[in-house]
C-alpha cells in the first residue's frame, strides 16, 4: 500500500520521463534513451496504481494485462515495418475503446463524492460533462481508427465515400449531441443511459463517416488526427477521473498528434479542415495544361548502364516502393553503387507513405543508414548537381505542377525538384495519374524516362544487370 | 534506308559526323550505315572500328554521295560536294543559312533537302539534338583549359612556403550554355570568375555555378522570344563599356561567348579595353568564328598584342569527344523523324519545319519566330504593402483572441470549483509542454513517434486499474476489465514496436 502524496508523487515522476521520452525523439541517438524513459515511467505509474489504498480485483487486472502481454509481444514481433500505419490505427482504436469503457464505468460508479458542499452539485455536473465528452471522443476514435486501419490494410476500399449533403448531416448530427449533453447533465427528460447510448452511437457513425470520406493518400493526416483524438480521450478519461497523469499524458499526445498533422497538411499545401472534410481526388481533375513533349521510356539494361556512368544518385521513395516492398533491392542497389563509390542519397518528401515517416523506417528496415537519408528541403538544394535521380513508386511529391501550373490542384505544395537533376528514372507501374489525379508534367519532362514494371522487379533486374 | 558519312574536306574540322557508337545506334534505327575509307581518322576514329561497329566502308567521296539517300556532315557542304549528291537527299549538317544564301539557293536548285543542325530551335524538346549546345559545351570548357594554357601562372590561389599565390581573376562575357561552362571549369580549377549578361534571368544561373554576376545599372532586359540575347540600346551599350573597361584592368583572362544568331558577333572588347588589360593576360574568343567580340581578334590565329595579351581566335575541338556528342544529336534528330522505316519529312513539325532550310525546291529560310519561353506571369503588384499591413492584422488578432480566452478562463474560474481549476492547470501547461516537445522531433523518426504516443496513451489503463471491483460479476469490473485488456496491448505492443523500429536505424 502506498499513500495518495507517495502515489501523486510518482504520477509526477511518471510524467516527467514520459516527456523525456518524447524529447527523446530529436535525434535517432537519443531516441532508444526516450523509449526506455517511457517503459520506465508506464512501470512506475501502473505500479504506483495497483499498489494504490483503493485498488480491488487485482487477480483479474494481472489477467488482463498478463493477456494483453502476450498479444501485444505478438502482434509487435510479427508486424511488417510495410504493415506499421495498419498497427498504428489498430492501436489507436484501443485507446479509444478504453476511453468509452473507462467512461461508462466512470458513470456508474463517479468516486467519492467531493467533501465540500457548496461545490458538490457544480461537481457532480462537470463530472457528468466530463464522462458525456471523454466517451464522444473515445467512440469517435474508436471507430475512426478501425476504418482507417480497413483502409490501410485494403479491407475497405480506399477511395473516399461521399454523399450529398454530408456536411449538413454532421452538423445536425454535432447539434443533436451538445442539446443531448445539456439534458444529460441537468439529468432531464429521457434516462441519462439512453442519452449515453444515442450519443456513443452518433460518436460512432461520426468516427465511421469521417474516415469514409478520406482517401488513401490523405491518411498520413487522419492518422496523426487520430493519434490526436486518442490523446484527447485518453485526456478527458483523466478529468473524469480526477487523475493528473492522465491529463498530462493525453495532453503531451494529443498535441504530438495535432503537431503531425499540421505537418502532414503543410506538406500538402492543404488545410487541415479540407483534408477532413474530404473529397480531394475523388473528381478525376481535367488538366488545365496541354502536356507538351512526349513520354519516353528506357530499359533496364540502359538504366543500370547510366548508373555505371554517373557519380552521384538521389532516390526519391514512394509508397509505391512500400506497395511493392522494394525496399531491400533498393538497399542492394544502393549497397552496390556505394561499393563503386558512388554518392547515394535518399529524399524522403513528408507525406510519402500512409503514415508520417514511413519511409524512413521502411529504409532502416532495410539496413540503409540513417545518415543517407534526407528530408525534401536538405535534397532540394542538391539536386541541381545529381546526375540521376530515381523515383520509386511516387508521382504527386514530385510533380513539377505544383510549383509553375496555378491551375494544378496540387499548385503550391512543397515538392522535390526532381527534374532539376540532370537525369531522371520515373519507376511506375502504368501511365495512370497519381493519388490526386493530376496529370504528372514531370513525365513528359525532356529528362526523364519511365521504366514501368513493378518496383520491387525493376530494382532486382537493374541489380542483376550492375552485377553483370 | 542508307546513311552515308563523307570525310570532311575542310582540313580545319577534325570532327566527323558519326562515331562507332553513334553507328551502333544508327544501325539499331534500322539504317545501313556506309562510311567514307579514313573519314574518322582526324577524330581517332579508325576505319576498323567502323567496320567491326557495322558500318561499311566506302573507298571515295563520288561512290559514297551516289549510293546514299541520308548524308551526315559536320561542315556545310562544299559546291563540289553538292555536285555529287542525288536529288532528294536529305543532308543534316552545320549550314549557317543566314550567312550562306547562295549555298541555300545552290541546294535547292538540287532538290536537296537540307537540314541545318544550327537551326534547330531552342525547345525543351528538341535539346538533345542542339548541336550549338553541345558544341558550345566543349568550347566552353576548352576555352578555360586554353586559357590557361597560354596564361602563365596558377589559376587557384595557393599559401605555400614560399609565398602566397593569387588566384587568377576571370570575366566570362555571355552566360549561354559555353559561358556557363567556361565558368564552371574556372571555377573547378580555383580561380575568381565574375559573368556579365543582357539576360538578367541568368543571373541565378550563373551563381549556381559558381560566379558572381556583373551587372549595368539600367533597367533593360536582354533576353528574348527565342532564348537568345537581343541588341540592347545605346546607353546601356556605354554603361557596358565602362563596366568592362573597369573590369579589364582588373582580371587576368577574359572569355567572350556573345553570339546573336544570323548577325556579325557584337564587338564588346573595344582596343582600349585590351590596352588595359595587364601584360600576361589572355583574352579567349569564342565568337571568333562570326567575327569575333573582341576587335582585335585574328579568326583561327592566336597572337600577342604589343602590350603582352594573348588573344586566341581558334580552339581545338576535341575532335574525339566533340564527334561523339554531334553524332548523338543526329541520331536524336533521326529518332524523332522516324527512324529509318518510319523516315518522314514532317513540315508540320516544330523542329523539321525550321531546320530543315531548304525542301523540294525550294528555300524556307528564315523561318516564322517561335515564342518558346513560358511567359511568367507577372509577379502582381501588391506585394509590397501587405507584410506590414498583415503584421499589423495578425497583431490584432492575436490581442483578440488573447482577450477572448482570457475571458473565458475567467468565466470558468467562476463557475468551476478549484478541484477541476487545478486539473485544468496541468492540462493546459501540459498541451503547451507537448507542443513545444513534439516540434523538436526528427522529420524521420515520426512513425516511432506515433508507435509511442501509442505506448504511453494506453496510460488510460489506469482508469481501468481504478474501476476494477473485486465483484466480478458488476457491470463496471467488466467494463474496467476490457478497458485494462486493450489498453494494456497498447502500452505492451507500443513499445515493443518502437524499440524494433529504432533498433533498426543505423548510421
Amino acid at each position: 500500500m502506498i499513500t495518495g502524496n507517495l502515489q501523486t508523487a510518482a504520477y509526477l515522476f511518471a510524467s516527467i520521463l514520459f516527456i523525456l521520452s518524447l524529447g527523446g525523439l530529436s535525434s535517432q541517438e537519443s531516441a532508444k534513451k526516450g523509449v526506455f524513459y517511457g517503459i520506465i515511467g508506464m512501470i512506475i505509474a501502473i505500479l504506483s496504481t495497483i499498489m494504490g489504498e483503493s485498488v480491488q480485483g487485482h487477480a483479474y487486472i494481472l489477467v488482463a494485462i498478463a493477456i494483453a502481454a502476450i498479444i501485444g509481444i505478438v502482434v509487435a514481433r510479427k508486424v511488417e515495418m510495410t504493415s506499421m500505419p495498419q498497427l498504428v490505427a489498430i492501436l489507436h482504436s484501443f485507446v479509444g475503446l478504453a476511453a468509452v469503457l473507462v467512461g461508462y464505468g466512470s458513470f456508474i460508479n463517479p468516486g467519492e463524492a467531493h467533501a465540500d458542499p457548496e461545490f458538490a452539485t457544480a461537481m457532480e455536473r462537470i463530472h457528468l460533462v466530463e464522462v458525456y465528452l471523454g466517451v464522444f471522443i473515445g467512440a469517435i476514435t474508436f471507430t475512426g481508427s478501425i476504418i482507417a486501419w480497413g483502409k490501410l490494410e485494403g479491407k475497405i476500399m480506399s477511395k473516399p465515400l461521399l454523399y450529398p449533403g454530408r456536411h449538413a448531416i454532421n452538423i445536425l448530427l454535432v447539434i443533436i449531441t451538445l442539446t443531448m449533453m445539456v439534458l444529460f447533465t441537468l439529468d432531464a427528460g429521457l434516462s441519462q443511459w439512453t442519452y449515453l447510448y444515442i450519443m456513443t452511437a452518433i460518436a460512432a457513425f461520426i468516427g465511421v463517416m469521417l474516415v469514409m470520406a478520406i482517401g488513401g493518400a490523405d491518411m498520413p493526416v487522419v492518422v496523426s488526427m487520430l493519434n490526436s483524438y486518442s490523446g484527447w480521450a485518453a485526456a478527458a478519461a483523466g478529468f473524469m477521473l480526477g487523475n493528473d497523469l492522465l491529463i498530462v499524458t493525453g495532453a503531451l499526445v494529443g498535441s504530438s498528434g495535432a503537431i503531425l498533422s499540421i505537418i502532414m497538411c503543410r506538406a500538402m499545401n492543404r488545410s487541415f479542415i479540407s483534408v477532413i472534410l474530404g473529397g480531394f481526388g475523388g473528381v478525376a481533375v481535367a488538366s488545365t495544361k496541354e502536356m507538351e513533349g512526349e513520354v519516353t521510356s528506357i530499359t533496364h539494361d540502359e538504366v543500370a548502364e547510366l548508373l555505371k556512368e554517373s557519380s552521384s544518385l538521389v532516390i526519391v521513395p514512394g509508397y509505391g516502393m512500400a506497395v511493392a516492398k522494394a525496399q531491400y533491392p533498393v538497399y542492394d542497389l544502393v549497397d552496390i553503387l556505394r561499393k563503386a563509390g558512388k554518392k547515394v542519397r535518399f529524399g524522403i518528401h513528408p507525406v510519402a507513405g500512409r503514415l508520417p515517416g514511413h519511409m524512413n523506417v521502411l529504409l532502416a528496415e532495410a539496413n540503409v543508414p540513417y545518415d543517407i537519408v534526407l528530408e525534401m528541403e536538405e535534397i532540394n538544394e542538391d539536386l541541381p548537381e545529381t546526375d540521376v535521380v530515381m523515383v520509386i513508386g511516387a508521382n504527386d511529391i514530385v510533380n513539377p505542377g505544383a510549383q509553375d501550373d496555378p491551375g494544378s490542384p496540387i499548385y503550391g505544395m512543397p515538392v522535390i525538384e526532381v527534374w532539376n537533376a540532370k537525369k531522371v528514372i520515373v519507376m511506375k507501374r502504368s501511365m495512370a495519374a497519381g493519388y490526386a489525379g493530376v496529370e504528372n508534367p514531370l513525365f513528359y519532362k525532356e529528362n526523364a524516362d519511365m521504366l514501368y514494371g513493378d518496383a520491387k522487379d525493376s530494382v532486382d533486374k537493374i541489380n542483376m544487370a550492375l552485377r553483370r | 534506308m542508307k546513311v552515308g558519312i563523307p570525310r570532311e574536306i575542310d582540313r580545319q574540322e577534325l570532327r566527323v559526323a558519326a562515331t562507332p557508337k553513334t553507328v551502333q545506334r544508327l544501325l539499331k534505327q534500322g539504317f545501313s550505315v556506309q562510311i567514307e575509307s579514313k573519314a574518322g581518322v582526324p577524330a581517332n576514329y579508325s576505319d576498323e572500328a567502323f567496320l567491326e561497329a557495322g558500318a561499311s566502308i566506302i573507298q571515295t567521296a563520288q561512290e559514297l554521295y551516289a549510293s546514299s539517300e541520308l548524308i551526315l556532315k559536320v561542315q556545310p557542304p562544299t559546291s563540289a560536294e553538292i555536285d555529287l549528291m542525288k536529288p532528294g537527299t536529305v543532308t543534316l549538317s552545320y549550314l549557317w543559312p543566314a550567312q550562306n544564301q547562295a549555298l541555300l539557293q545552290k541546294l535547292a536548285e538540287k532538290k536537296i533537302n537540307a537540314i541545318a543542325m544550327d537551326a534547330i530551335p531552342r525547345i525543351s524538346r528538341a535539346q538533345k539534338m542542339d548541336v550549338l549546345s553541345s558544341m558550345a559545351n566543349i568550347a566552353g570548357y576548352r576555352s578555360v583549359i586554353e586559357a590557361a594554357n597560354h596564361f602563365g601562372r596558377f589559376l587557384n590561389g595557393q599559401i605555400t612556403a614560399a609565398g602566397k599565390v593569387e588566384p587568377a581573376k576571370i570575366l566570362v562575357i555571355g552566360a549561354g550554355v559555353a559561358g556557363l561552362a567556361a565558368i564552371g571549369t574556372a571555377h573547378s580549377l580555383g580561380a575568381i570568375v565574375r559573368a556579365f549578361d543582357t539576360r538578367k534571368e541568368v543571373a541565378e544561373q550563373i551563381q549556381s555555378m559558381g560566379a558572381q554576376f556583373l551587372t549595368v545599372e539600367i533597367e533593360e532586359d536582354g533576353s528574348t522570344d527565342s532564348g537568345y540575347s537581343k541588341v540592347m540600346s545605346q546607353a546601356f551599350i556605354d554603361a557596358e563599356m565602362a563596366l568592362f573597361l573597369e573590369q579589364a584592368k582588373d582580371v587576368d583572362i577574359i572569355i567572350t561567348t556573345a553570339q546573336i544568331p544570323g548577325r556579325e558577333a557584337p564587338k564588346l572588347v573595344l582596343d582600349y579595353h585590351v590596352a588595359a588589360m595587364k601584360p600576361g593576360s589572355v583574352i579567349v574568343d569564342l565568337a571568333a568564328s562570326s567575327g569575333g567580340n573582341c576587335v582585335l581578334t585574328k579568326k583561327d590565329e592566336v597572337y600577342t598584342t604589343s602590350n603582352g595579351v594573348t588573344i586566341l581566335g581558334k580552339l581545338d575541338q576535341l575532335p574525339h569527344q566533340a564527334s561523339q556528342l554531334y553524332g548523338n544529336n543526329l541520331c536524336h534528330l533521326l529518332d524523332d523523324m522516324g527512324k529509318a522505316e518510319g523516315f518522314k519529312i514532317d513540315m508540320n513539325d516544330d523542329v523539321v519545319k525550321r531546320a530543315m532550310v531548304t525542301y523540294n525546291g525550294a528555300i524556307n529560310w528564315p523561318p516564322e519566330p517561335l515564342p518558346v519561353s513560358p511567359q511568367k506571369p507577372k509577379a502582381t503588384t501588391d506585394t509590397h504593402k501587405t507584410p506590414e499591413k498583415q503584421a499589423a492584422k495578425s497583431g490584432a488578432s492575436t490581442a483578440i483572441s488573447l482577450l477572448i480566452i482570457a475571458v473565458l478562463l475567467g468565466l470558468l474560474g467562476q463557475v468551476a470549483p478549484p478541484v477541476f481549476m487545478g486539473h485544468f492547470t496541468v492540462f493546459v501547461l501540459a498541451v503547451f509542454v507537448g507542443w513545444q516537445v513534439i516540434w523538436n522531433v526528427s522529420h524521420a523518426l515520426h512513425t516511432p513517434l506515433m508507435a509511442v504516443t501509442n505506448a504511453i496513451s494506453g496510460i488510460i489503463i489506469i482508469g481501468g486499474l481504478l474501476q476494477t471491483t473485486d465483484e466480478w460479476s458488476s457491470l463496471a469490473t467488466i467494463l474496467a476489465f476490457i478497458a485494462t485488456l486493450v489498453a494494456s496491448i497498447n502500452v505492451v505492443g507500443g513499445f515493443f514496436v518502437t524499440h524494433r523500429m529504432l533498433k533498426m536505424f543505423k548510421k
